[in-house]
């Protein structure tokens, strides 16, 4: 394993679904040791770079539910593309505070929100065909795809994170004890 | 100012007959957002949009929630900026307590956490994402255009970066418990002081934090110099402009009164009291955006639109209290030589010469006794409603809610920082197709300009997304195993 991971650079990918990019930011929270990282695996599609379709990866991570067809192509691309799909904070592993919204009526809230808001003018409810479809549920990722592994945590640490993909990329099984893994 | 303005919004052509380009996603910019060209047959550009393309409904399940769940709730709206959210819902709920006027020790840890916020929001923003794209060239590498690529090329500028970051992240640590999502502020004061050793922890770094910051202003201030009339006109459009400002005229990040300035600088309001922003700001809503457009209700839409965040800010305050800061505030002023400064690439300098303010302030207030101090909170005669604003790294944030007897949430109206700078962006990426990719074959490197353009505002289009949308089409999802397991609800 040591030796394979000496000849080549894994690929590492990463997208935000119907997240709010708390999870990227505990990923950067790995601080100066993202330069460490950077020595052992390149990025392929991700939020930092301007690569725009994700290629052959190793590890793909995701943050973010599903709330709409769009969402779900992407995690499909991902899917496709990597070897090991993690999923990553509580919005992938099972909707969170997105899914707050899926006991409301999405007729209802729109018509609120667009068109009877107070300070609204020309009120009326978004419908152009360049917006995705959306859904009238979010979903955990694990719904639609396999999911390798599963990170807790709202969002979990960067020093959860840095643990385990150090174990991934080391070979180890990746483990987080306490008081790495937390649900918060 | 509106002469121009909205041209290329909508294209006069037959959407069937032209063709459609589309940048999706934007990268190296928080959210989720896409921008869509449409160009006739000699390439002509004929319309141009940045969709943001998600909905959150965020104001209306926050609906029946008990008021002390929200300042911790709000957050998971941006994991970017976090605390602004916190800070504006507890700012807001202050007044439901009755919390008029907070201890001394709670409103300067507040401070120190958005300052923080400030500073690692500014940091991140210019260094692992915008960087990239002044470092290298507009259309450099596409692959090498990433932190990556910088820290290849300027290493000791991406560490710079990536420490300035950490410190920024630290300071919320300490005094919201966690670095993103944490829960320090409560409706009404805090719920932790800064420990003496903590304190001291931060303390052994600020110097350095100062410096660097400083450089980093210095990094903008070489780019604009190396090639001014691309840093002047890049994407350059006039409008007013929008923030807070502190009680006696200086930038304040925290709290203040709005004020709002004309495309000439002109002061059109002024000491206005953030309790009353919906007299002042009236939002329009558009087909092909889940994000509204807001505009200062007596100019109306077509004159009203404005920029927030640090171009804004900068312009738009009379001073700032701290030294190195307003050295650099006044070279900035200097070099519009009377006029306001719009150009969208010189957002990059006003936010550099305000995260040297955050390190600066950061110091500060280390150093004042009352950071450890045992009053935390107060409380006085319930209230059912409260409106807090805050200027957010992005802009100014304004929450707003009522709350009824039973300390349940009946009310909820967001106005996020990104979603005023809506048409700005629009505006912004309209002049720099017209100017770099008219009539031409259209690049990776060309595209990116566009992208060049919306980075600059900064965008947090994952906040900007709150509200709810849905479209008359119907939909299936289907697991792996071909089960439906959720259909789209068809147009009520
Ligand atoms: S899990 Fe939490 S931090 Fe991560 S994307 Fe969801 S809300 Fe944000």
């Amino acid at each position: 394993m040591e030796a394979v991971v000496q000849n080549r650079k894994l690929r590492l990918a990463t997208t935000s679904l119907a997240g709010c990019f708390g999870c990227h930011m505990a990923f950067l929270d790995i601080d100066e040791r993202l330069l460490d990282l950077v020595e052992r695996v390149d990025f392929d599609r991700s939020p930092l770079t301007d690569i725009k379709q994700c290629g052959a990866c190793d590890i793909g991570l995701i943050e973010g539910g599903i709330c709409n067809a769009e969402n779900i192509h992407v995690l499909q691309e991902f899917r496709r593309q990597c070897k090991v799909l993690i999923a990553i904070g509580a919005c992938a592993v099972n909707g969170g505070l997105p899914a707050q919204r899926n006991h409301l009526s999405l007729g209802q809230c729109l018509q609120e929100v667009y068109l009877t808001w107070p300070g609204i003018v020309s009120g009326q409810i978004p419908n152009d065909p360049e917006l995705p479809l959306p859904l009238d549920k979010v979903h955990p990722i694990h719904e639609i795809v396999r999911i390798d592994y599963f990170i807790p945590g709202c969002p979990p640490s960067g020093d959860a994170i840095w643990k385990f993909l150090t174990d991934l990329l080391d070979g180890r099984t990746p483990r987080l004890g306490h008081p790495l893994l937390h649900f918060d | 100012m509106a002469s121009e303005a909205f041209a290329l919004e909508t294209a006069a052509a037959e959407a069937g007959t032209l063709r459609r380009v589309a940048i999706d996603p934007v990268s190296r910019v928080e959210g989720h957002g896409k921008v869509t060209l449409l160009l006739d047959a000699n390439d002509e550009v004929q319309q141009v949009r940045l969709h943001i393309v998600e909905f959150r409904g965020f104001e209306k399940f926050i609906q029946g929630r008990p008021y002390w769940e929200v300042p911790v709730m709000v957050q998971r709206l941006c994991g970017i900026c976090p605390v602004s959210h916190h800070l504006a819902a507890a700012k807001a709920l202050d007044h439901v307590v009755g919390a008029e006027k907070l201890p001394a020790s709670a409103e300067k840890l507040r401070r120190l956490m958005h300052y923080g916020q400030i500073l690692q929001s500014h940091a991140l923003h210019f260094f692992h994402l915008s960087s990239p794209d002044l470092l290298f060239g507009f259309a450099s590498d596409a692959g090498r255009r990433n932190i990556v690529g910088v820290a290849a090329a300027y290493p000791e500028v991406a560490k710079q970066g990536v420490l300035l970051r950490k410190f920024g992240q630290e300071v919320i640590r300490l005094t919201a418990g966690k670095r993103v999502h944490g829960t320090g502020a409560i409706p009404g004061g805090v719920n932790r002081a800064l420990s003496p050793a903590e304190r001291d922890g931060l303390l052994a770094d600020i110097d350095q934090i100062v410096d660097w910051s400083r450089a980093a202003v210095h990094i903008v201030k070489r780019l604009h110099a190396a090639d001014p009339p691309l840093y002047d006109s890049f994407g350059t459009f006039r409008s007013n402009i929008l923030s807070l400002v502190g009680a006696d005229g200086a930038l304040d990040f925290y709290d203040g009164r709005l004020r709002a300035r004309d495309a000439d600088g002109k002061i059109l309001v002024d000491g206005f009291a953030v309790e009353n922003y919906q007299q002042l700001i009236h939002e329009e809503v558009k087909p092909w955006s889940y994000m509204k457009f807001p505009f200062l209700a007596a100019l109306g839409p077509r004159d009203g639109w404005y920029k927030v965040g640090p171009l804004a800010r900068v312009q738009n305050c009379d001073s700032i209290a701290t030294p190195l800061a307003e050295g650099e505030r006044r070279e900035f002023i200097d070099h519009g030589q009377g006029r306001l400064i719009h150009a969208p690439l010189a957002y990059h300098w006003a936010r550099m010469i305000e995260m040297l303010h955050a390190a600066e302030t950061i110091k500060d207030l280390l150093h004042d006794d009352d950071l450890s101090g045992s009053e935390l909170s107060c409380s006085g005669t319930r209230r059912h409603e409260g409106v807090g604003v805050i200027e957010a790294p992005r802009g100014t944030l304004i929450h707003h809610y009522r709350v009824d007897d039973d300390d349940l949430v009946t009310m909820c109206n967001l106005i996020v920082s990104t979603t005023h700078n809506n048409q700005p962006m629009n505006e912004a990426i309209r002049r720099v197709a017209r100017r770099y990719l008219n009539g031409r074959q259209l690049s990776e490197g060309l595209l990116n300009h566009i992208e060049v353009a919306i980075r600059a505002f900064d965008p947090c289009l994952s906040c900007a997304t709150h509200a709810l949308g849905k479209m008359p089409l119907q939909l299936e999802l289907q697991d792996a195993a071909g089960q439906v397991i959720a259909r789209m609800r068809s147009a009520s």
